[in-house]
């Protein structure tokens, strides 16, 4: 217990100072996505991870929070304070309506499910133009402000996306080591022992797969309010297969796995971009290798790779 | 204690259990036995919620509870075991033992994620709740290991405790001497006395005859979906009609 509040505690000082070693410039707005995609994994990590349910349609919720935020603070000129948690609120109400009929499926037939409903969001952001400005997306989004100051440059996004970051990690790590948590991994494992034990295991998924949009729409409301434009694009199937990597990469049921897989995800194409048109292929063969040779993620991976290379004996990995 | 009256299921255009009716005293350990594909663990499986039956009602403790979904009649304090233990086998042994605790605790997910005082010390409740679980089974040196990883008797201690957490009123356990060595069912049959003697009422479905001759207080015999006959061991091991059914078939 002591151990994993100082392990937080430490990573959350390695953000803090991050940047003074980077001095500001460029490397500061790829760890803002690094910080908005730890989020996103962290709350299909949730359902995935943890419950054992999947969705391919998670991009969706990132991007109705994003363009609910966008279309209230722009047309309707709402505070982006006020939107962003009405959007989550709306989000989250729409993601429970919808929990109940999807997570009835299993398997292949949830993962088509949840397809689908990122392809419906997908559409409707191109389609409904005179919302969203179609495909040629939403500008003019206003940057957050706090008593005064504007969160207008790079390092200060840093700051603001990072606390919040911080604060769904804490969230989730809490949430995780819990009676609710182990009552996921428990349905995760066996549904039917779980519910025999007492765990209403539907409207437990049903809970998590809303929560789970909730974070995402958070996470999309601060990406509209930090780049201040958005366009479908975004949002589309490609980007929920992207979070699927990070999770796998990173380590299912890993709350810091999210985080090494949403870092490992966004950095490797700033990193790659010296090899032209290269960097695809690198990158597809680093994840193809990741996937066959560390199945448990990178948050198990490296611990058993160091021991292996220091010749020390794991013993069981509980991690 | 519990109830089955005019049981029938049929699936497809197969009957597999026929207007089945017994009841269970409370504090007794009953067997449900019969040879392969006599319906008991689809017996089993409608009492316990997991089917819903074609027809009858199963009434726990004079309240009807047919067609009820296995969480809320944990809450009405019946759990069952089954036959190829269903661990979750990703976490701890402790862990499986403290998820039993579920509807002894009542922390829902906000308060959970944001870490509330109460939550802090209802989750030592629970944890001392497992261990103790734990300590009645004889795991309690395993707590720490991963319950995928344990040899499958002891995972079926574990399953035993796990229902234990429960702190149920009636257990009903499926085959739970399956797969056991002799040296682990002699164990099994002193625990399943142990739970009796705790006041918990106790069906099982078995084969191992002995097992149940040794420990049932009351026994129903199904064949071919249809009770054949029920009463106490003595009787039962008496019976022509069992003999001839079930015992005799397998000479």
């Amino acid at each position: 217990m002591k151990r994993n509040f100082l392990l937080f505690i430490g990573f959350s000082v390695l953000v803090m100072l991050a940047p003074q070693y980077f001095r500001g410039g460029y490397m500061m707005n790829v760890l803002v996505f690094v910080g908005i995609n730890t989020m996103l994994a962290i709350a299909l990590n949730l359902l995935l991870g943890y419950a054992g349910q999947i969705s391919l349609g998670h991009a969706g919720f990132f991007g109705l929070g994003a363009y609910l935020s966008g279309i209230m603070t722009t047309t309707f000129s709402l505070n982006p304070w006020l939107a962003m948690p009405l959007a989550a609120i709306a989000v989250g109400c729409l993601a429970f309506m919808i929990g109940f009929p999807v997570l009835k499926l299993k398997g292949h037939y949830l993962a088509m499910a949840t397809l689908g409903l990122g392809i419906i969001f997908f559409i409707i952001f191109n389609e409904t133009y005179e919302w969203t400005g179609g495909p040629s997306g939403l500008s003019g989004i206003p940057y957050l402000e706090l008593g005064g100051i504007s969160f207008d440059t790079d390092v200060k996004n840093y700051y603001l996306i990072w606390a919040f970051t911080l604060a769904v990690m804490l969230f989730s790590l809490n949430l995780a080591s819990s009676r609710v948590g182990r009552a996921l991994r428990a349905v995760h494992d066996s549904e039917v022992a779980a519910q025999v034990l007492g765990v209403n295991a539907r409207l437990l998924k049903v809970q998590i797969f809303a929560l789970s949009a909730i974070i995402s729409s958070l996470a999309g409301s601060l990406y509209a309010h930090t780049m201040t434009f958005i366009s479908p694009t975004s949002f589309g199937f490609n980007f929920s297969i992207e979070l699927l990597t990070m999770v796998v990469i990173g380590g299912l049921g890993s709350i810091y796995g999210s985080f090494l897989g949403a870092a490992l995800l966004t950095l490797l194409p700033e990193i790659l971009r010296g090899a032209n048109d290269y960097d695809i292929i690198i990158y597809g063969g680093l994840l193809m290798v990741m996937v066959m040779y560390m199945p448990g993620g990178l948050v198990r991976g490296i611990p058993a790779l160091f021991r292996k290379l220091t010749g020390r004996k794991g013993g069981a990995d509980h991690a | 204690m519990l109830e089955v009256s005019g049981i029938t299921q049929i699936f497809g255009g197969v009957t597999a259990l026929d207007n089945v009716s017994f009841s269970i005293a409370k504090g007794d350990i009953t067997g449900v036995i019969g040879p392969n594909g006599a319906g008991k663990t689809t017996l089993f499986n409608i009492i316990t919620g997991i089917y819903s039956q074609t027809a009858g009602t199963v009434t726990l403790e004079g309240k009807n509870v047919s067609g009820f979904p296995p969480e809320r009649l944990a809450r009405l304090a019946m759990v069952r075991t089954f036959q190829n233990i269903e661990l979750f086998g990703g976490m701890t042994v402790l862990e499986n033992v403290m998820v039993g605790m579920h509807t002894r605790s009542s922390s829902g997910l906000l308060a959970c994620a944001l870490k509330m005082p109460w939550t802090i010390s209802e989750e030592r409740r629970i944890r001392d709740g497992a261990m103790k679980w734990l300590e009645f089974t004889g795991i309690v040196d395993l707590a720490d290991h991963l319950a995928g990883s344990l040899p499958f008797g002891k995972g079926r201690l574990l399953e035993i405790a796990r229902a234990l957490a429960v702190e149920p009123r009636i257990v009903l356990m499926d085959e739970p001497a399956a797969g056991l060595n002799s040296q682990e069912t002699l164990g099994l049959a002193q625990l399943i006395k142990r739970i009796r003697d705790l006041g918990i009422t106790v069906v099982l479905v078995e084969h191992d005859m002995e097992l149940v001759m040794d420990i049932c207080d009351r026994i129903v015999v199904l064949n071919l979906g249809k009770k054949l006959a029920e009463g106490t061991p003595r009787e039962i091991q008496d019976s022509p009609e069992v003999i001839s059914a079930y015992l005799g078939d397998d000479d």
